[in-house]
């Protein structure tokens, strides 16, 4: 097969099905998502790929296609391993019959996440084989055969892509699909399967008795590989290894890692022929600490010594400042050029016609001195809004609300997305009305995944392979819970929604509105098209009232607004104008604007 | 050494497919190639960046003062990422401006087309009105595809490499219009004699 340029994503997702894959779970998110889009883009022949509800679920799902025998690959981005971390940690007690991989993406510099927390401490804690990939080539084939290896251990392997490898690309070579036929069978082992204590005790020992013949059979595979050069010498894993190679002056050794956990032994042998070692590496200072466990008293430079970065992701720049630090350099590399100052900044932000604006706008003007606890989704642009007080985690949004209105009280207003609602928010949502808190929730409803890519979820009606299934109701399931007052609102007609929200702030206990509306970048692929608005010039006075919506189809020029081609016509900029200066536009409506794609 | 690039713009202009074009071109001469790309929320509405190394063999990043071309579907976008450039690269970038909107949520100042050309100047700048030569290639769209073609001259790839790789990354119906959009880019970025 002749070589291609593609996403490391798509490398890992072919590298899935080259070793064997039979079922797929994960949740959407950044930078993990298109491994499980492309495998469901692709709908290969008998393997079951599924857009779980969350990680724990997903994990879950997986893990037991395991324990019947076939091949499961798990997704998720690194927080999401958080919400798995319960059946992972002891997923290495009860092992497995089929491979298991899960995939764990790290985002050293947060490009699109909460935290910069890093996937190979998990492993280290449950006792699991991690590999490290630091290029796209090397995850594809390490992920390819990363089942094998699971199945040799009889334990999870974690396979760690960080974001510059997931959202990178590079010229790869695919293998060919085998065709799979594993008759899938539970086979009923309680004292595997039932972790009651007198099981797990007996597991635990097991688990430690395999560590050895991990480590062992890593050093074989020649995935951590030394040169000896020079007298100094740079340990280095995941990405950040190749920015070393880059880098690296002559006569400086370079030992690589890409499995843990290392072989000290090998480890050793190769400090003790230095008199100094440097440790690069992106997230936690993991390797270090192995390095200084087997260096005895060579010295061992890196995060913990303060020569490389804590926090951020690495470059060949800081890498050569690392270098020159430790004094494996002679000169310090000259500063780098500065960004030109003063420009005006361009963070990303809600779309024009997305509905959460007017959300956020009417929550605003109705609750002008509310607290306002948000969750993980587009909805987060709401900080630009002053409609975002908190973020977290997922979830998060109910039950730091309910905290919040049971510790000072005040109007209370949470938002959080479809997707994220059911992903961890309903528990809260049970919690705050069994305990009796005082506040407002108001469900964004878009009924898509949005921020990673519209992913479907049960809101959408369709499954992550486009199977038709019945739309989850967010009103019977609030109703479920116990809230008693639940109404659906058009986020677009922002009179009524401003009404609504009066009403829900002269009642008491938890209130929920949801706000539905399509997304509005699913609705321009749909074709769906609405006459776009105009401002009549004559009519503005210039009052900027439009302006502070944020749409970022309104400009102001000279001292007059205007509405730009970026406008997808949801109106709701005409019915907060106090001049009633806007209105729809008399020319036919516009063709869909550009996203992402060629003429 | 690799040829070392940035493609930059907003979210939703095509800054990916024109690193997939490069990309593709770099493979249709066997060469090897590196990119890196901005996904996720950052791709709404927000300042983008691909990085391209031609003929790379190590990581996909591109250091400041390294870059050896700086494409620029904005204006404002060019200037942003200029420090990217090494002394001596070149910039070609579109004419056209997306005003920020902190420019009028916040009152920032936002600078003239002038000044931001005054800005590259160091570079020899190649300023093209991408969107006047796109539409007369027959779609707005192809603006990505008219930038290729205008910095064709300053990239270590054939026309004819690039123009396969176009084909091969564009939807099949508008390849007549991207083969055009290109030609109008690279006529309008040619050398002066």
């Amino acid at each position: 097969m002749a070589r291609q340029y593609l996403l490391g994503n798509e490398a890992i997702a072919h590298a899935a099905l080259e070793g064997g894959v039979g079922f797929v779970a994960g949740y959407p998110g950044t930078p993990s998502s298109e491994v499980i889009d492309l495998l469901r883009a692709r709908r290969p022949e008998g393997v079951h790929v599924e857009w779980s509800t969350n990680e724990k679920v997903a994990f879950e799902n997986a893990l037991a296609a395991a324990w019947c025998g076939v091949r499961a690959l798990f997704t998720t981005k690194h927080v999401g391993l958080n919400v798995a971390a319960d059946p992972l940690m002891t997923s290495a007690y009860t092992g497995v019959t089929g491979g298991f991989v899960v995939l764990s993406a790290d985002d050293p510099f947060a490009h699109s996440s909460q935290n910069e927390q890093d996937s190979r401490l998990y492993a280290a804690m449950a006792g699991l084989p991690c590999l490290d990939p630091g290029t796209i080539e090397e995850a594809h084939a390490m992920l390819r055969d990363a089942f094998a290896l699971s199945e040799e251990f009889g334990l999870p392997v974690l396979f760690r892509p960080t974001t510059r490898i997931c959202h990178s690309k590079a010229d790869v070579e695919l293998g060919p699909v085998p065709s799979v036929h594993r008759e899938p069978a539970f086979v009923r082992d309680p004292r595997q399967y039932v972790v009651v204590p007198a099981h797990t005790r007996v597991l635990h020992r097991r688990l430690n008795e395999k560590q050895a013949v991990v480590r062992a059979r890593l050093a074989g595979l020649g995935l951590n590989t030394g040169e000896i050069r020079g007298c100094r010498a740079v340990v280095a894993g995941g990405v950040a290894a190749e920015y070393v190679r880059e880098v690296l002056p002559d006569g400086v050794s370079l030992f690589v890692v890409r499995a843990y956990p290392v072989d000290p032994g090998q480890l050793q042998s190769f400090c003790l022929e230095h008199e100094e070692v440097l440790v690069v590496e992106e997230g936690a200072p993991v390797l270090e600490d192995e390095v200084k466990r087997a260096a005895g008293s060579v010295p061992v430079y890196g995060k913990r010594t303060g020569h490389v970065p804590g926090e951020g992701e690495l470059s060949p720049a800081l890498v050569r400042a690392a270098l020159a630090s430790a004094g494996f350099v002679e000169k310090a590399p000259p500063a780098p050029p500065a960004p030109v100052e003063g420009l005006p900044p361009r963070p990303p932000i809600l779309c024009a016609g997305c509905m959460h604006r007017a959300v956020f706008y009417a929550m605003k003007r109705v609750f002008r001195e509310g607290i306002f606890p948000s969750d993980i989704g587009c909805y987060t642009l709401g900080l630009q809004l002053g409609t975002v007080d908190t973020t977290i985690c997922m979830g998060a949004s109910i039950t730091i609300g309910s905290g919040i209105a049971q510790t000072v009280g005040g109007d209370v207003v949470a938002t959080i997305g479809d997707s994220t609602f059911l992903h961890t928010g309903l528990p809260g949502l049970v919690n705050a009305v069994y305990n009796g808190a005082n506040m407002v929730l108001v469900i964004l409803d878009n009924r898509v995944t949005a921020m990673t890519g519209h992913q479907p979820n049960p809101t959408t009606g369709v499954t992550a392979t486009g199977e038709e299934r019945p739309k989850v109701s967010l009103e019977a399931l609030c109703r479920a819970c116990g809230v008693e007052w639940v109404e659906t609102v058009d986020p677009y007609d922002l009179p009524g929604l401003i009404a609504t929200l009066r009403e829900v702030r002269a009642k008491k206990g938890v209130r929920v509105v949801i706000a539905k509306k399509p997304c509005v970048i699913v609705e321009r692929r749909a074709r769906v098209k609405r006459p776009r608005l105009e401002v009549d010039p004559s009519a503005c006075s210039g009052c900027r009232t439009c302006l502070r919506f944020g749409c970022p189809a309104i400009a102001f020029e000279g001292k007059k607004a205007s509405i730009t081609d970026l406008c997808s016509g949801c109106g709701v900029c005409a019915s907060l104008c106090p001049e009633g200066a806007i209105g729809k536009e008399s020319r036919p409506p516009a063709p869909a604007a550009p996203s992402g794609g060629g003429a | 050494m690799s040829f070392d690039l940035l493609i930059v713009g907003v979210g939703g202009q095509g800054t990916i497919l024109a690193s997939n074009i490069l990309g593709r071109a770099t493979l249709e001469e066997g060469r090897s190639v590196r990119g890196a790309e901005t996904h996720g929320m950052a791709q709404r509405g927000g300042s983008v960046e691909c990085h391209l190394r031609i003929d790379g063999r190590y990581g996909p990043l591109v250091d400041p003062g390294t870059a050896d071309l700086l494409i620029a579907f904005d204006l404002l976008e060019a200037v942003r990422y200029l420090h990217f450039l090494r002394p001596g690269g070149r910039v070609v970038t579109s004419t056209g401006i997306i005003t920020p909107t902190t420019v009028f949520s916040q009152g920032l100042p936002m600078p003239t087309s002038d000044e931001c050309l005054a800005r590259l100047a160091p570079f020899r700048p190649l300023a093209i009105d991408t969107a006047a030569l796109a539409r007369e290639a027959g779609s707005e769209l192809a603006q990505n595809v008219v930038l290729i073609g205008a910095s064709s001259h300053h990239l270590p790839l054939r026309e004819s490499s690039l123009l396969a790789a176009i084909e091969r990354s564009v939807p099949p119906k508008t390849v007549e219009v991207n083969r055009r959009a290109f030609a109008l880019g690279r006529a309008a970025g040619a050398p002066s004699p």
